[in-house]
């Protein structure tokens, strides 16, 4: 940043790591603490009162992805935007690999392993995208935003994981993708006709896209617009899932006592169909709760956007913030039977290691924000700010 | 960097983060109105639902009521049943499981073949039958030997037992299998194992032997396995039915009826031997349950004699005995009896599946001529002095109608033609009275029309009448026919239990006494109505039945039971199933025994004791027995036998009802 600039007096000189440590969110910790401690416990009764196999290494993963959610938090929010790029082409290579892999011949592979976990590159994408787009928009003025052609390279970053994901085929990420995209494209200012355009164009392409549907996943539309239909087949899931989380009833079944998760009617009670679980044994009360807390935790996201100085920083927080919402209202949509059931974790109460890392970092990207929350960002580039 | 572009997007961004925030509240508030929807609103519903997977109702089979005799003894009981199951997710290797317990008890290949086919078929924790109707023996050896038998459990159910065997099988009848026309939508049906009764009382009182099932909820998981067992309802066991058989006399019965004439010899007997080694192996039927076979008087293996014989208790109409030959083993069908040994009993010519108690109808011969006779004296066209001349035959027409004694029997009143059988007597009593009076008289007595007895497959017989001839064979009668009838030949045709009820109805003062199987309280006994027959008549008939045994010209002397201090009254009967020639019987009518079995005459005899205070009635039919000489002394050894379980009865009723009331006993 060069000294004697007019913003240079606004903002402070350098964060020292202490007084980054003071501007962390602690609130927004507690609540991460909270919710995840929720998913230990409903872990624990996932598998019938115990500890393993589950809560242990999930609890495990929350630490290690605290860990990495601080060191985030802490990073240089404009070294974020210098790696932003890099960090989406690095993940659409990852994605590209485990396609390609996965059509060689090595089976329905999605994932990397490295180690503790296998990591699914489409999961990281959905960060990744975020920190690409925030730092394009970042880029431009209202006027710029407004322009067609100025479209196209965010358009392109969009589409081209989304269509990667659409070929395994993955239709929630693909959305996820999608909805996470246009969510920034909106925030940044895209005038809204184009909206609509491409709404009206959306609407009128599925008849056509319909036929480019596999069998399955057909069916699992057909299935969503009547679960009764087929309740011994491919409406069975959903059913079971609405029996267990309306048998909850107000106040629930009591915690170890969901007859439908443990007597395996609840198909995936452990990953995806968690919030059913939640929802048998903690009824409306619980499930209402944990709604609470999340909209707590995506408040912050909010007011850390809007208090953000940097476009780039209220993008980063508010994009991410969005998907974090996605996530969630998508999964909990999904087992109450709202819309079709498309495999998307929640974010930290489902089991698994990339859904709690995104979550993580996630999180990490809109803390850092905050601390980062008075660092101008020029916006023609990192030159102008460095020292 | 301040410049007005920038506030613009901060601006918009502001505007529109709003929005997305709204939106996605507005969408958290669908998520929870959701939440509320399926929790509270529909809440009941699938909390009904969520208890429709959680528990499923099991069914507890009821234990089936028992089929016991008036003395309480068991005909039909329930019996222990112990098999062996194996749960093929409890071992590594079923074939190896199944080798091991083949070392401690027998399992045929057929068997092992069937095990691993539903072994591949069932979910792993279903138990598959490997044996059963194993003995406490092998059972103890599997239970020993089962650290090394991984998956096997020894399970006991419970199998219906007939411990007499073929000896009442056509009044008990079987229980099998459930087919699939049986099933009413009574769950408890659908059970593997169950039983439902096939015939007889099984069949009649199923549904109160059956008793209602316990119903048990058990918890299973989406697999349905069986995670925990609640309390339930135990069901109701089946109620027992008390039959008015008295079993010792129905076995009795049933063995003297099987002997006939002939011997019964075990096969080891040289006799045997010597008769095999003369005639061949004999067809499989010809040898009994107990290893014996019957000898003829010259030494010939015989099937048993096929027939029915009925005791029936004069005054109440309880049924002491009701036998049926050849019976067969009620408790083979239940183990599931072979294509084979079906064939046999349904090709067997002397048809043991028929209950030929109630459902063989013969013409009843001379039986039926005390009918005739109080027809006629009732309708007054004979008196007790009318005579009529026997000279061995009458004429009708151009038609002659034999007596059975080709010389005749000289002059006749009602008493000597019953005591000597005259043929002659009742062709010109009933050629007076009429075919519809003696129809008329036939049926107070019970004949012609079921009695209700509480079995299937009774059958009516049959007592003809001008319009019946009309109406079936469109034909006028013919007087010719009436003469027939009055000696109980031509169209009639009655069951042995009928020709016990006429003779029960004659010897207990005129009263229409109708048989009963199955006890009924003291209270629910009450008076029959009267058969409104003159009392004069019925003693007139009564010493002409007394004679019969009793006199110097009685037809069935040796009915007369050696040594007993009562008399015995009765009438023999013979039906022609042939008709005999005017070439045959001038050349001599051939003799029975020298006719093929299907061939002969039946052997009939009705009969009651005491004659001064009749309680017994007994009816006895032999198919093709020869003539009523064969059948009077199955009936008399019956009918003994019958009073000897009575006096047994009185005697040791007696000392209980004379003891004083405050004197302690010692039966508690």
């Amino acid at each position: 940043m060069a000294i004697g600039m007019p913003s240079s007096s606004l903002n402070p000189p350098e964060l020292t790591l202490g007084t980054k440590l003071q501007q962390i969110n602690w609130g927004l910790i507690l609540l991460l603490v909270l919710i995840s401690s929720i998913g230990f416990a409903m872990l624990y009764s996932a598998a019938n009162g115990s500890w393993t196999p589950w809560a242990v290494r999930q609890a495990i993963r929350f630490g290690v992805g605290l860990v990495i959610t601080l060191g985030i938090a802490l990073i240089d929010i404009r070294f974020l935007l210098r790696w932003a790029y890099l960090f989406y082409f690095i993940t659409l290579g990852l994605l590209g690999v485990v396609e390609i892999a996965g059509e060689i011949g090595m089976g329905a592979q999605r994932w990397i392993d490295v180690g503790f976990f296998r990591l699914q590159p489409s999961e990281l994408m959905k960060l990744a995208l975020v920190l690409a787009l925030a730092r394009y928009f970042h880029h431009l003025t209202f006027e710029e935003v407004g322009r067609i052609r100025s479209l196209f390279a965010p358009l392109f970053l969009v589409f081209a994981p989304a269509i990667l994901v659409l070929r395994q085929p993955d239709l929630g990420t693909a959305g996820m993708i999608i909805l996470g995209g246009g969510a920034i494209f909106f925030l940044a200012g895209v005038r809204m006709w184009k909206f609509v355009t491409v709404l009206v164009l959306g609407l009128s392409a599925i008849p056509v896209g319909w036929q480019f549907l596999h069998n399955y996943q057909k069916n699992r539309i057909l299935t969503f617009i009547n679960p009764e239909n087929d309740p011994l087949g491919a409406g069975y899931h959903i059913l079971q899932s609405k029996i267990a989380l309306g048998s909850g009833g107000l106040f629930g079944k009591g915690f170890l006592q969901g007859s439908q998760s443990h007597l395996n009617f609840l198909p995936e009670k452990q990953t995806d169909f968690i919030f059913t679980m939640l929802a048998e044994e903690m009824g409306l009360a619980g499930a209402m709760f944990l709604l609470l807390l999340y909209v707590l935790a995506l408040g912050y996201g909010f007011a850390i956007a809007l208090r953000s100085s940097s476009q780039f920083g209220r993008l980063l927080a508010l994009g991410t913030t969005t998907t974090l919402f996605l996530y969630v209202f998508i999964n909990i949509a999904m087992v109450m039977g709202l819309i079709p059931v498309v495999g998307v974790p929640l974010p930290l109460i489902s089991y698994g290691g990339t859904a709690m890392l995104t979550a993580m970092i996630g999180f990490g990207l809109i803390i850092n924000c905050y601390v980062h929350r008075d660092v101008e960002i020029g916006r023609q580039g990192l030159d102008d700010h460095h020292r | 960097m301040k410049n007005p572009k920038d506030q613009d997007t901060k601006r918009a961004f502001t505007r529109r983060s709003l929005i997305l925030g709204a939106g996605q509240l507005g969408l958290v508030g669908a998520l929870g109105a959701r939440l509320y929807y399926l929790q509270v609103i529909e809440a009941e519903r699938y909390r009904t639902l969520s208890e429709e997977n959680q528990f499923n109702l099991e069914l507890l089979p009821p234990t089936r009521g028992l089929i016991l005799d008036r003395n309480g003894i068991e005909i039909a009981s329930n019996e222990d049943n112990f098999r062996v199951d194996l749960v093929p997710e409890q071992t590594n290797d079923v074939r190896a499981t199944i080798e091991a317990l083949r070392q401690i008890v027998h399992v045929d290949e057929w068997n092992i073949k069937r095990v691993l086919k539903e072994v591949a078929r069932k979910r792993s924790f279903v138990p598959v039958t490997v044996v059963e109707n194993l003995t406490r023996e092998d059972i103890s050896r599997v239970a020993v030997n089962a650290p090394y038998l991984p998956g096997v459990r020894i399970e006991e159910g419970r199998s219906r037992h007939y411990p007499f065997g073929s000896k009442a099988v056509n009044v008990t009848g079987y229980v099998a299998a459930v087919s699939d026309s049986e099933l009413t939508g009574d769950p408890v049906l659908e059970l593997p194992d169950f039983r439902i009764g096939k015939s007889g009382i099984e069949k009649l009182f199923d549904e109160q032997m059956r008793g209602a099932a316990g119903r048990r909820q058990v918890e299973v998981n989406a697999l349905g396995r069986i995670i925990r067992k609640l309390p339930g309802d135990d069901g109701q066991p089946g109620q027992n039915i008390q039959l008015t058989l008295d079993m010792d006399l129905q076995t009795y019965a049933h063995g003297r009826l099987e002997i006939g004439n002939s011997e019964r010899v075990p096969i080891a007997d040289i006799r045997v031997q010597e008769a095999l080694a003369r005639s061949g192996v004999p067809k499989r039927y010809l040898e009994n349950e107990d290893g014996t076979v019957f000898l003829d008087k010259d030494g010939n293996i015989v099937p048993g004699e096929s027939g029915g014989a009925v005791v029936m208790d004069v005054h109440t109409g309880e049924i002491h005995a009701l036998a049926s030959t050849p019976g067969f083993d009620p408790n083979n069908f239940n183990k599931g009896l072979s294509a084979r040994d079906w064939e046999d009993l349904l090709s067997n010519p002397r048809h043991p599946l028929t209950n030929k108690a109630i459902a063989g109808t013969y013409p009843p011969g001379s039986t039926f001529k005390m009918i005739v006779a109080l027809a006629a004296l009732e309708a007054g066209v004979a008196g007790p002095e009318t005579r009529v001349f026997c000279n061995g035959h009458m004429d009708l027409g151009n038609a002659r109608f034999h007596c059975w004694k080709r010389w005749g029997h000289g002059h006749m009143d009602a008493i000597a033609a019953l005591e000597q059988s005259c043929d002659v007597y009742f062709y010109e009593v009933a050629k007076r009275v009429g075919i519809d009076r003696i129809a008329d008289m036939a049926r107070r007595f019970g004949l012609g029309e079921s009695l209700a007895i509480e079995l299937p497959g009774e059958r009516s017989g049959l007592i003809p009448t001008r319009e019946w001839k009309l109406a079936v064979m469109g034909e006028r009668w013919q007087k010719g026919e009436t003469l027939v009838t009055g000696i109980g030949q031509g169209f009639v045709l009655t069951t042995p239990l009928q020709l016990a009820v006429m003779t029960a109805r004659m010897v207990n003062g005129g009263y229409a006494v109708t048989p009963s199987l199955v006890r009924k309280p003291d209270r629910a006994i009450q008076e029959p109505p009267k058969v409104n027959v003159s009392r004069s008549h019925l003693s007139l008939v009564l010493e002409g039945m007394r004679r019969v045994v009793n006199g110097q010209h009685g037809t069935a002397r040796s009915a007369k039971i050696p040594g007993a201090d009562f008399e015995v009254g009765g009438k023999t009967g013979t039906s022609q199933v042939r008709r005999i020639t005017k070439a045959e019987r001038a050349a001599g009518v051939i003799d029975n025994e020298d006719l093929p079995w299907h061939r002969r005459d039946h052997g009939l005899f009705v009969g009651y004791a005491p004659v001064e205070a009749p309680r017994y009635a007994v009816a006895v039919v032999l198919e093709h027995g020869g003539g009523s000489k064969y059948a009077v002394p199955v009936a008399r050894d019956i009918l003994a036998k019958a009073m000897e379980r009575d006096g047994l009865k009185s005697s040791e009723a007696d000392p209980v009802s004379i003891l004083p009331d405050s004197e302690p006993t010692g039966r508690g």
